[in-house]
C-alpha cells in the first residue's frame, strides 16, 4: 500500500501520470447507467478492494437514483410537457441535480481516499458516461515509489471487463 | 501609462467536435448538416398557419366562436417548440472515445481474440451481455472507438454514435435518439392535431361562405383556401401515418432502427428486453420519464495549447479533474485523432484549430 500522502494539489504537481484503468458499464440490467464493480487488476497495490467497490456501488446507486422512473420523474416530465419544454430554461432537471450531487461525491472521494494513494477519479460525465477513468500516477521525487500499474497490462486487462458483466 | 487591452478569444469545444453536425448561437444549437427539408418543414407549417389565422379565422371567429383561432394558436405554438426542441437539441450522441481509451479497449480485444495475423481483415469486434436472461450483442464501432451500449447505433449522416438511435429525420434536421425522441413525437402528434384542425376548419369554412356568396366566389376571395387544403390533405397521409406508427412503437417501447431490423420479430428472435409488457408502462417511460442531460459539454471552453503564447496559469480550464501537466492537449488531440488506430503513445505536437467539417471530410 502507498505510504506517501498527498492531497490534489500535491499530486498534479509532482506526481507524474503512470497509467490509466477505465471501469467499463454493466449492462446486465438494461440501458439504465451503472458500472461494474470488478476490481481491476491495475489497483491491487493502490487501494483497498473494498473501499474501491463502495465507491463505485455508490455511484451506481446515484445513477439509479437520476434515472429512477416514479412518481415525481412523471410529475416533472408532464410538467415539462404541459409547459411545451420551456420550464427548463429556468428549472434544472431532477437528473441534472443528481450529476451535480455525484460530482461532489468524486471530488470528495478523491480528495479523501484516491489522492492519498496515488490515485485519480475522472467524473464519467467528461467521458459520456461511458467510463470510471481512474489515474494511477507515480511519483516523481519519492525515493521508494511504489510500483506503478504500467507493467504489462495487456495480459492482466483481459480479466478485467472481458465478456460478460456477471 | 497606457493600457492594453488583450481580448482573448475563447475555444469552445463544440467547434472541436468530430462528427458532422453545425452549430450555432455559440454551440446552444446542435443540428445535422444538410438542413434544407428543415427549411422547408419550417416553410410550410408558417405559412400555412399564417394563412389560416390571416383569412378564415377571422370569419370563422366571428360567425362560430373566437376560441377557434385562439386553440389554433396554441396547437401552432406547441408544435413549433416542439419542433424546435427536437431539431436544435442534442439526440444523445456518444462523445469519441480518447485516445487512452481506445487503446485500453483495442488491448482487451485482443486479449481475448488473440492477435490478428497481418493483412488480415480482423473479425467484427462484438461482446456478448445478458439483459433480463436475454443475450444481447454489443458492436464495436470503429470510427468512435467504443463497445456501442444496447440500443445505441451510428448515424452515417451525422457520424456519431447516438444513444436508443431511432432514426435520422430530414424534415427535423436531426438524428433522432434518447434525448429529444419524446420531442419528435410531441411534434409528430401535435402537427397531426394541427392539420387535421386546420383542414376540417378550411372545409366548414368553405361551408358556411359557399351558403352566402357561393362555391366559387369564395375561392376567389380567399385563394388561399386551396392551398391550405391542399397542403393539409398531403400533410394529414403522411404525418398522421407517421404518428400511428410511432404510437404503436412507444407503446412496445421499440426504436424505428430496431423495427426496421426486426431485431425483436420473427420466431427464432429474442424478445424485445426494454419492453415493460405494459402499454401504459411503456409510454410513460418514454415520454415521460427521466431526461438525461446531453454529455457533450459543447459550450464546455477549451484550454488553449502549452506552445501557445500564454501561460498555462492564465487560461480558462473546462471543469475537468485532469492535471494541467501531461494532458492539457488531451481534448485537443481526441478531436484530431485519425480513422485508423491511433497509439496513446507519440502524438504529433498540436495543430492550430481547424474547423469540425474540415477535420471529418479529411476523415473520409
Amino acid at each position: 500500500m502507498a505510504t506517501e500522502v498527498h492531497n490534489l494539489q500535491e499530486l498534479r504537481r509532482s506526481a507524474s501520470l503512470a497509467t490509466k484503468v477505465f471501469v467499463q458499464r454493466d449492462y446486465s440490467d438494461g440501458t439504465i447507467c451503472q458500472f461494474q464493480t470488478k476490481f481491476p487488476p491495475e489497483l491491487d497495490s493502490r487501494i483497498e478492494r473494498q473501499l474501491f467497490e463502495e465507491t463505485v456501488k455508490t455511484l451506481n446507486s446515484f445513477y439509479a437514483e437520476a434515472e429512477k422512473i416514479g412518481g415525481s420523474s412523471y410529475l416533472e416530465g408532464c410538467l415539462a410537457c404541459a409547459t411545451a419544454y420551456f420550464i427548463f430554461l429556468c428549472m434544472e432537471t431532477h437528473y441534472e441535480k443528481v450529476l451535480k450531487k455525484i460530482s461532489r461525491y468524486i471530488q470528495e472521494q478523491n480528495e479523501k481516499i484516491f489522492a492519498p494513494r496515488g490515485l485519480l477519479l475522472t467524473d464519467p460525465v467528461e467521458r459520456g458516461m461511458r467510463v470510471i477513468e481512474i489515474s494511477i500516477y507515480e511519483d516523481r521525487c519519492s525515493s521508494g515509489s511504489s510500483s506503478s500499474g504500467s507493467s504489462g497490462s495487456g495480459s492482466s486487462s483481459g480479466g478485467g471487463g472481458g465478456a460478460g458483466a456477471r | 501609462m497606457s493600457v492594453m487591452v488583450v481580448r482573448k478569444k475563447v475555444t469552445r469545444k463544440w467547434e472541436k467536435l468530430p462528427g458532422r453536425n453545425t452549430f450555432c448561437c455559440d454551440g446552444r444549437v446542435m443540428m445535422a448538416r444538410q438542413k434544407g427539408i428543415f427549411y422547408l418543414t419550417l416553410f410550410l407549417i408558417l405559412g400555412t398557419c399564417t394563412l389560416f389565422f390571416a383569412f378564415e379565422c377571422r370569419y370563422l371567429a366571428v360567425q362560430l366562436s373566437p376560441a377557434i383561432p385562439v386553440f389554433a394558436a396554441m396547437l401552432f405554438l406547441f408544435s413549433m417548440a416542439t419542433l424546435l426542441r427536437t431539431s436544435f437539441s442534442d439526440p444523445g450522441v456518444i462523445p469519441r472515445a480518447l485516445p487512452d481509451e481506445a487503446a485500453f479497449i483495442e488491448m482487451e480485444i485482443e486479449a481475448t481474440n488473440g492477435a490478428v495475423p497481418q493483412g488480415q481483415r480482423p473479425p467484427p469486434r462484438i461482446k456478448n451481455f445478458q439483459i433480463n436472461n436475454q443475450i444481447v450483442k454489443l458492436k464495436y464501432c470503429y470510427t468512435c472507438k467504443i463497445f456501442r451500449p444496447p440500443r445505441a447505433s451510428h448515424c452515417s449522416i451525422c457520424d456519431n454514435c447516438v444513444e436508443r438511435f431511432d432514426h435520422h429525420c430530414p424534415w427535423v434536421g436531426n438524428c433522432v435518439g434518447k434525448r429529444n425522441y419524446r420531442y419528435f413525437y410531441l411534434f409528430i402528434l401535435s402537427l397531426s392535431l394541427l392539420t387535421i384542425y386546420v383542414f376540417a376548419f378550411n372545409i366548414v369554412y368553405v361551408a358556411l361562405k359557399s351558403l352566402k356568396i357561393g362555391f366559387l366566389e369564395t375561392l376567389k376571395e380567399t385563394p388561399g383556401t386551396v392551398l391550405e387544403v391542399l397542403i393539409c390533405f398531403f400533410t394529414l397521409w403522411s404525418v398522421v401515418g407517421l404518428t400511428g406508427f410511432h404510437t404503436f412503437l412507444v407503446a412496445l417501447n421499440q426504436t424505428t432502427n430496431e423495427d426496421i431490423k426486426g431485431s425483436w420479430t420473427g420466431k427464432n428472435r429474442v424478445q424485445n428486453p426494454y419492453s415493460h409488457g405494459n402499454i401504459v408502462k411503456n409510454c410513460c417511460e418514454v415520454l415521460c420519464g427521466p431526461l438525461p442531460p446531453s454529455v457533450l459539454d459543447r459550450r464546455g471552453i477549451l484550454p488553449l495549447e502549452e506552445s501557445g503564447s500564454r501561460p498555462p496559469s492564465t487560461q480558462e480550464t473546462s471543469s475537468s479533474l485532469l492535471p494541467q501537466s501531461p494532458a492539457p492537449t488531451e481534448h485537443l488531440r481526441s478531436n484530431e485523432m485519425p480513422k485508423d488506430t491511433s497509439t496513446p503513445a507519440e502524438m504529433p505536437p498540436p495543430e492550430p484549430p481547424e474547423p469540425p467539417q474540415e477535420v471529418a471530410e479529411a476523415d473520409k
